[in-house]
Protein backbone atom coordinates (compact mmCIF):
# COMPACT_ATOMS: atom_id res chain seq x y z
CA UNK A 1 0.00 0.00 0.00
CA UNK A 2 2.01 2.96 -1.23
CA UNK A 3 -1.02 5.12 -0.42
CA UNK A 4 -0.85 4.26 3.28
CA UNK A 5 2.82 5.15 3.59
CA UNK A 6 2.55 8.34 1.53
CA UNK A 7 -0.46 9.69 3.41
CA UNK A 8 1.09 8.96 6.79
CA UNK A 9 3.61 11.74 6.24
CA UNK A 10 1.24 14.69 6.07
CA UNK A 11 -1.59 13.82 8.41
CA UNK A 12 -2.99 16.39 10.74
CA UNK A 13 -5.07 14.57 13.31
CA UNK A 14 -3.30 11.22 13.17
CA UNK A 15 -5.91 10.08 10.67
CA UNK A 16 -5.04 9.87 7.01
CA UNK A 17 -7.20 11.49 4.38
CA UNK A 18 -5.67 10.21 1.16
CA UNK A 19 -4.56 12.14 -1.90
CA UNK A 20 -5.87 12.85 -5.38
CA UNK A 21 -3.89 9.87 -6.62
CA UNK A 22 -5.26 7.41 -4.07
CA UNK A 23 -8.85 8.57 -4.68
CA UNK A 24 -8.38 8.15 -8.44
CA UNK A 25 -6.84 4.68 -8.04
CA UNK A 26 -9.72 3.60 -5.79
CA UNK A 27 -12.27 5.09 -8.18
CA UNK A 28 -10.81 3.36 -11.26
CA UNK A 29 -10.63 -0.03 -9.50
CA UNK A 30 -14.24 0.40 -8.29
CA UNK A 31 -15.48 1.28 -11.78
CA UNK A 32 -13.77 -1.79 -13.24
CA UNK A 33 -15.17 -4.09 -10.52
CA UNK A 34 -18.70 -2.64 -10.84
CA UNK A 35 -18.67 -2.90 -14.64
CA UNK A 36 -17.41 -6.49 -14.37
CA UNK A 37 -20.28 -7.41 -12.01
CA UNK A 38 -22.93 -5.88 -14.30
CA UNK A 39 -21.32 -7.46 -17.39
CA UNK A 40 -21.21 -10.89 -15.74
CA UNK A 41 -24.97 -10.74 -15.16
CA UNK A 42 -26.09 -8.97 -18.35
CA UNK A 43 -24.04 -11.09 -20.80
CA UNK A 44 -25.40 -14.43 -19.49
CA UNK A 45 -22.04 -15.99 -20.37
CA UNK A 46 -21.81 -18.18 -17.26
CA UNK A 47 -24.10 -20.59 -15.46
CA UNK A 48 -26.24 -19.01 -12.68
CA UNK A 49 -24.22 -20.70 -9.93
CA UNK A 50 -20.89 -19.46 -11.28
CA UNK A 51 -22.32 -15.97 -11.87
CA UNK A 52 -23.47 -15.75 -8.23
CA UNK A 53 -19.98 -16.73 -7.06
CA UNK A 54 -18.32 -14.23 -9.37
CA UNK A 55 -20.47 -11.20 -8.45
CA UNK A 56 -20.21 -12.05 -4.71
CA UNK A 57 -16.42 -12.17 -4.97
CA UNK A 58 -16.39 -8.88 -6.94
CA UNK A 59 -18.55 -7.24 -4.25
CA UNK A 60 -16.26 -8.38 -1.42
CA UNK A 61 -13.18 -7.12 -3.26
CA UNK A 62 -14.87 -3.78 -4.00
CA UNK A 63 -15.89 -3.36 -0.35
CA UNK A 64 -12.24 -3.69 0.69
CA UNK A 65 -11.16 -1.29 -2.08
CA UNK A 66 -13.63 1.30 -0.74
CA UNK A 67 -12.59 0.74 2.87
CA UNK A 68 -8.90 1.19 2.03
CA UNK A 69 -9.05 4.00 -0.55
CA UNK A 70 -12.15 5.98 0.56
CA UNK A 71 -12.52 5.25 4.28
CA UNK A 72 -8.69 5.28 4.61
CA UNK A 73 -8.51 2.30 6.92
CA UNK A 74 -4.92 1.10 7.12
CA UNK A 75 -2.64 -1.03 9.25
CA UNK A 76 -1.35 1.80 11.45
CA UNK A 77 -1.42 1.48 15.23
CA UNK A 78 -3.49 4.70 15.39
CA UNK A 79 -6.39 2.83 13.82
CA UNK A 80 -6.24 -0.33 15.91
CA UNK A 81 -9.62 0.33 17.54
CA UNK A 82 -11.20 1.29 14.21
CA UNK A 83 -10.06 -2.05 12.80
CA UNK A 84 -11.35 -3.99 15.81
CA UNK A 85 -14.77 -2.29 15.53
CA UNK A 86 -14.85 -2.88 11.78
CA UNK A 87 -14.08 -6.58 11.92
CA UNK A 88 -16.43 -7.06 14.89
CA UNK A 89 -19.26 -5.43 12.91
CA UNK A 90 -18.44 -7.47 9.81
CA UNK A 91 -18.44 -10.62 11.95
CA UNK A 92 -21.83 -9.67 13.44
CA UNK A 93 -23.27 -9.11 9.97
CA UNK A 94 -21.97 -12.47 8.72
CA UNK A 95 -23.44 -14.28 11.75
CA UNK A 96 -26.79 -12.52 11.28
CA UNK A 97 -27.03 -13.13 7.53
CA UNK A 98 -25.76 -16.70 7.40
CA UNK A 99 -27.40 -17.62 10.72
CA UNK A 100 -30.79 -16.41 9.47
CA UNK A 101 -30.35 -18.17 6.12
CA UNK A 102 -29.34 -21.42 7.86
CA UNK A 103 -32.23 -21.34 10.34
CA UNK A 104 -34.84 -20.39 7.75
CA UNK A 105 -33.56 -22.97 5.27
CA UNK A 106 -33.78 -25.71 7.89
CA UNK A 107 -37.22 -24.49 8.91
CA UNK A 108 -38.60 -24.60 5.39
CA UNK A 109 -37.04 -28.01 4.80
CA UNK A 110 -38.53 -29.49 7.97
CA UNK A 111 -41.90 -27.82 7.47
CA UNK A 112 -42.01 -29.20 3.91
CA UNK A 113 -43.04 -25.75 2.71
CA UNK A 114 -40.98 -26.07 -0.46
CA UNK B 1 -7.72 32.48 5.52
CA UNK B 2 -4.23 33.24 6.76
CA UNK B 3 -5.19 32.57 10.37
CA UNK B 4 -6.20 29.04 9.48
CA UNK B 5 -2.66 28.21 8.53
CA UNK B 6 -2.00 27.87 12.26
CA UNK B 7 -4.75 25.27 12.59
CA UNK B 8 -2.73 22.03 12.66
CA UNK B 9 -0.73 22.81 15.84
CA UNK B 10 -3.92 23.97 17.56
CA UNK B 11 -5.86 20.88 16.54
CA UNK B 12 -3.13 18.44 17.50
CA UNK B 13 -1.41 20.39 20.21
CA UNK B 14 -0.63 17.38 22.39
CA UNK B 15 2.35 15.21 21.59
CA UNK B 16 0.59 11.88 21.27
CA UNK B 17 -1.78 13.01 18.53
CA UNK B 18 -0.23 10.54 16.14
CA UNK B 19 -1.51 7.63 18.17
CA UNK B 20 -5.17 8.60 18.45
CA UNK B 21 -7.55 10.29 16.09
CA UNK B 22 -10.12 12.69 17.46
CA UNK B 23 -12.63 10.99 19.82
CA UNK B 24 -15.48 12.52 17.81
CA UNK B 25 -14.35 10.78 14.65
CA UNK B 26 -13.79 7.49 16.44
CA UNK B 27 -17.24 7.72 18.07
CA UNK B 28 -18.77 8.33 14.68
CA UNK B 29 -16.88 5.34 13.31
CA UNK B 30 -18.46 3.17 16.02
CA UNK B 31 -21.90 4.55 15.07
CA UNK B 32 -21.23 3.58 11.45
CA UNK B 33 -20.41 0.04 12.54
CA UNK B 34 -23.77 -0.20 14.35
CA UNK B 35 -25.39 1.11 11.16
CA UNK B 36 -23.57 -1.69 9.35
CA UNK B 37 -25.32 -4.22 11.62
CA UNK B 38 -28.68 -2.51 10.96
CA UNK B 39 -28.17 -3.05 7.24
CA UNK B 40 -26.95 -6.60 7.95
CA UNK B 41 -30.30 -7.44 9.55
CA UNK B 42 -32.21 -5.91 6.64
CA UNK B 43 -30.10 -7.89 4.16
CA UNK B 44 -30.77 -11.04 6.19
CA UNK B 45 -34.53 -10.33 6.02
CA UNK B 46 -34.32 -9.77 2.28
CA UNK B 47 -32.24 -12.92 1.73
CA UNK B 48 -34.87 -14.94 3.60
CA UNK B 49 -37.87 -13.49 1.75
CA UNK B 50 -36.44 -13.04 -1.75
CA UNK B 51 -38.46 -15.92 -3.20
CA UNK B 52 -41.74 -15.23 -1.35
CA UNK B 53 -43.57 -13.67 -4.29
CA UNK B 54 -47.13 -14.49 -3.12
CA UNK B 55 -48.17 -14.72 -6.77
CA UNK B 56 -46.70 -11.30 -7.47
CA UNK B 57 -43.82 -10.41 -9.77
CA UNK B 58 -40.27 -11.66 -9.27
CA UNK B 59 -37.25 -9.38 -9.26
CA UNK B 60 -36.37 -10.47 -12.76
CA UNK B 61 -39.68 -9.10 -14.05
CA UNK B 62 -39.62 -5.67 -12.40
CA UNK B 63 -35.96 -4.63 -11.95
CA UNK B 64 -34.47 -2.50 -14.71
CA UNK B 65 -30.71 -2.97 -14.63
CA UNK B 66 -30.11 0.09 -16.78
CA UNK B 67 -31.52 2.39 -14.11
CA UNK B 68 -29.62 0.54 -11.39
CA UNK B 69 -26.36 0.89 -13.34
CA UNK B 70 -27.01 4.64 -13.66
CA UNK B 71 -27.71 4.97 -9.91
CA UNK B 72 -24.53 3.00 -9.18
CA UNK B 73 -22.45 5.21 -11.48
CA UNK B 74 -23.88 8.39 -9.89
CA UNK B 75 -23.17 7.22 -6.34
CA UNK B 76 -19.65 6.07 -7.23
CA UNK B 77 -18.95 9.40 -8.93
CA UNK B 78 -20.28 11.27 -5.89
CA UNK B 79 -17.82 9.34 -3.71
CA UNK B 80 -14.82 10.64 -5.61
CA UNK B 81 -16.17 14.20 -5.90
CA UNK B 82 -16.68 14.20 -2.13
CA UNK B 83 -13.13 12.91 -1.72
CA UNK B 84 -11.80 15.78 -3.83
CA UNK B 85 -13.89 18.20 -1.73
CA UNK B 86 -12.37 16.83 1.48
CA UNK B 87 -8.87 17.16 0.01
CA UNK B 88 -9.64 20.78 -0.96
CA UNK B 89 -10.80 21.43 2.62
CA UNK B 90 -7.57 19.98 4.03
CA UNK B 91 -5.64 22.21 1.63
CA UNK B 92 -7.70 25.21 2.92
CA UNK B 93 -9.12 25.90 -0.56
CA UNK B 94 -12.60 27.09 0.33
CA UNK B 95 -13.85 27.73 -3.22
CA UNK B 96 -12.82 24.32 -4.52
CA UNK B 97 -14.25 22.70 -1.37
CA UNK B 98 -17.66 24.33 -1.86
CA UNK B 99 -17.63 23.51 -5.57
CA UNK B 100 -16.86 19.82 -5.09
CA UNK B 101 -19.41 19.52 -2.28
CA UNK B 102 -22.01 21.25 -4.46
CA UNK B 103 -21.37 18.71 -7.23
CA UNK B 104 -21.59 15.88 -4.69
CA UNK B 105 -24.91 17.26 -3.46
CA UNK B 106 -26.35 17.39 -6.98
CA UNK B 107 -25.18 13.83 -7.71
CA UNK B 108 -26.71 12.58 -4.45
CA UNK B 109 -29.93 14.45 -5.21
CA UNK B 110 -30.18 12.85 -8.66
CA UNK B 111 -29.57 9.44 -7.06
CA UNK B 112 -32.46 9.96 -4.63
CA UNK B 113 -34.58 11.32 -7.50
CA UNK B 114 -33.93 8.23 -9.65
CA UNK B 115 -34.72 5.95 -6.72
CA UNK B 116 -37.98 7.77 -5.98
CA UNK B 117 -38.92 7.56 -9.67
CA UNK B 118 -38.25 3.80 -9.60
CA UNK B 119 -40.36 3.42 -6.43
CA UNK B 120 -43.32 5.45 -7.72
CA UNK B 121 -43.16 3.55 -11.01
CA UNK B 122 -43.30 0.21 -9.17
CA UNK B 123 -46.11 1.32 -6.85
CA UNK B 124 -48.12 2.70 -9.79
CA UNK B 125 -47.96 -0.71 -11.43
CA UNK B 126 -49.36 -2.35 -8.29
CA UNK B 127 -45.98 -3.67 -7.15
CA UNK B 128 -45.79 -1.66 -3.94
CA UNK B 129 -44.40 -2.89 -0.63
CA UNK B 130 -47.77 -4.46 0.25
CA UNK B 131 -47.76 -6.76 -2.81
CA UNK B 132 -45.55 -9.57 -1.44
CA UNK B 133 -43.01 -10.34 1.28
CA UNK B 134 -40.28 -10.07 -1.35
CA UNK B 135 -41.35 -6.51 -2.19
CA UNK B 136 -41.79 -5.56 1.49
CA UNK B 137 -38.22 -6.63 2.20
CA UNK B 138 -36.99 -4.91 -0.97
CA UNK B 139 -38.64 -1.58 -0.17
CA UNK B 140 -37.54 -1.66 3.48
CA UNK B 141 -33.91 -2.33 2.59
CA UNK B 142 -33.54 0.02 -0.37
CA UNK B 143 -35.61 2.82 1.18
CA UNK B 144 -33.53 2.66 4.39
CA UNK B 145 -30.45 3.21 2.25
CA UNK B 146 -32.21 6.02 0.39
CA UNK B 147 -33.17 7.63 3.71
CA UNK B 148 -29.51 7.55 4.76
CA UNK B 149 -28.50 9.22 1.48
CA UNK B 150 -31.18 11.90 2.00
CA UNK B 151 -29.83 12.52 5.52
CA UNK B 152 -26.35 12.81 4.01
CA UNK B 153 -27.66 15.41 1.55
CA UNK B 154 -29.05 17.57 4.37
CA UNK B 155 -25.77 17.16 6.23
CA UNK B 156 -23.77 18.26 3.16
CA UNK B 157 -25.87 21.43 2.98
CA UNK B 158 -25.33 22.10 6.69
CA UNK B 159 -21.55 21.68 6.40
CA UNK B 160 -21.48 23.95 3.33
CA UNK B 161 -23.44 26.67 5.13
CA UNK B 162 -21.31 26.34 8.27
CA UNK B 163 -18.09 26.68 6.30
CA UNK B 164 -19.53 29.77 4.57
CA UNK B 165 -20.22 31.51 7.84
CA UNK B 166 -16.98 30.45 9.46
CA UNK B 167 -18.55 30.88 12.89
CA UNK B 168 -17.39 27.55 14.27
CA UNK B 169 -13.68 27.03 14.74
CA UNK B 170 -11.89 25.28 11.86
CA UNK B 171 -10.99 22.16 13.92
CA UNK B 172 -14.65 21.56 14.71
CA UNK B 173 -15.65 21.99 11.05
CA UNK B 174 -12.88 19.63 9.98
CA UNK B 175 -13.88 16.84 12.35
CA UNK B 176 -17.52 17.24 11.23
CA UNK B 177 -16.35 17.03 7.64
CA UNK B 178 -14.36 13.86 8.41
CA UNK B 179 -17.49 12.28 9.95
CA UNK B 180 -19.60 13.26 6.94
CA UNK B 181 -16.92 11.87 4.63
CA UNK B 182 -16.98 8.52 6.45
CA UNK B 183 -20.80 8.52 6.32
CA UNK B 184 -20.94 9.25 2.59
CA UNK B 185 -18.34 6.62 1.64
CA UNK B 186 -20.00 4.10 3.97
CA UNK B 187 -23.31 4.54 2.10
CA UNK B 188 -21.53 3.72 -1.14
CA UNK B 189 -20.29 0.47 0.43
CA UNK B 190 -23.86 -0.42 1.45
CA UNK B 191 -24.93 0.31 -2.13
CA UNK B 192 -22.33 -2.21 -3.42
CA UNK B 193 -24.17 -4.87 -1.41
CA UNK B 194 -27.56 -3.57 -2.61
CA UNK B 195 -26.81 -3.67 -6.33
CA UNK B 196 -25.00 -7.01 -6.01
CA UNK B 197 -27.21 -8.99 -3.66
CA UNK B 198 -30.59 -7.35 -4.36
CA UNK B 199 -30.65 -6.31 -8.01
CA UNK B 200 -28.05 -8.46 -9.79
CA UNK B 201 -28.79 -11.60 -7.78
CA UNK B 202 -32.53 -11.30 -8.48
CA UNK B 203 -31.97 -10.90 -12.21
CA UNK B 204 -29.65 -13.91 -12.68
Amino acid sequence: MSHASSSAGHDVHGESHGSFGSYLVGFVISVVLTAAAFAAVMMHAMSPGVTIGVISALAVVQIFVHVIYFLHMNGSSAQAWNRICFFFAVGCCLIIVFGVLFVMHDTSMNMMSR
Amino acid sequence: MAHEATMPPVAGGHDDHEHHESPVVFGFWVYLMTDCILFGTLFAAFATLRHQYAGGPSGKEIFELGGVALETAILLLSSITFGFGALAAHAQKKGAFLGWLGITFLLGLSFVGLELREFTHMIAEGNGPDRSAFLSAFFTLVATHGLHVSTGLIWILVVMVQSLGGGAGPPRVMSKLTCLSLFWHFLDIVWICVFTFVYLLSVI
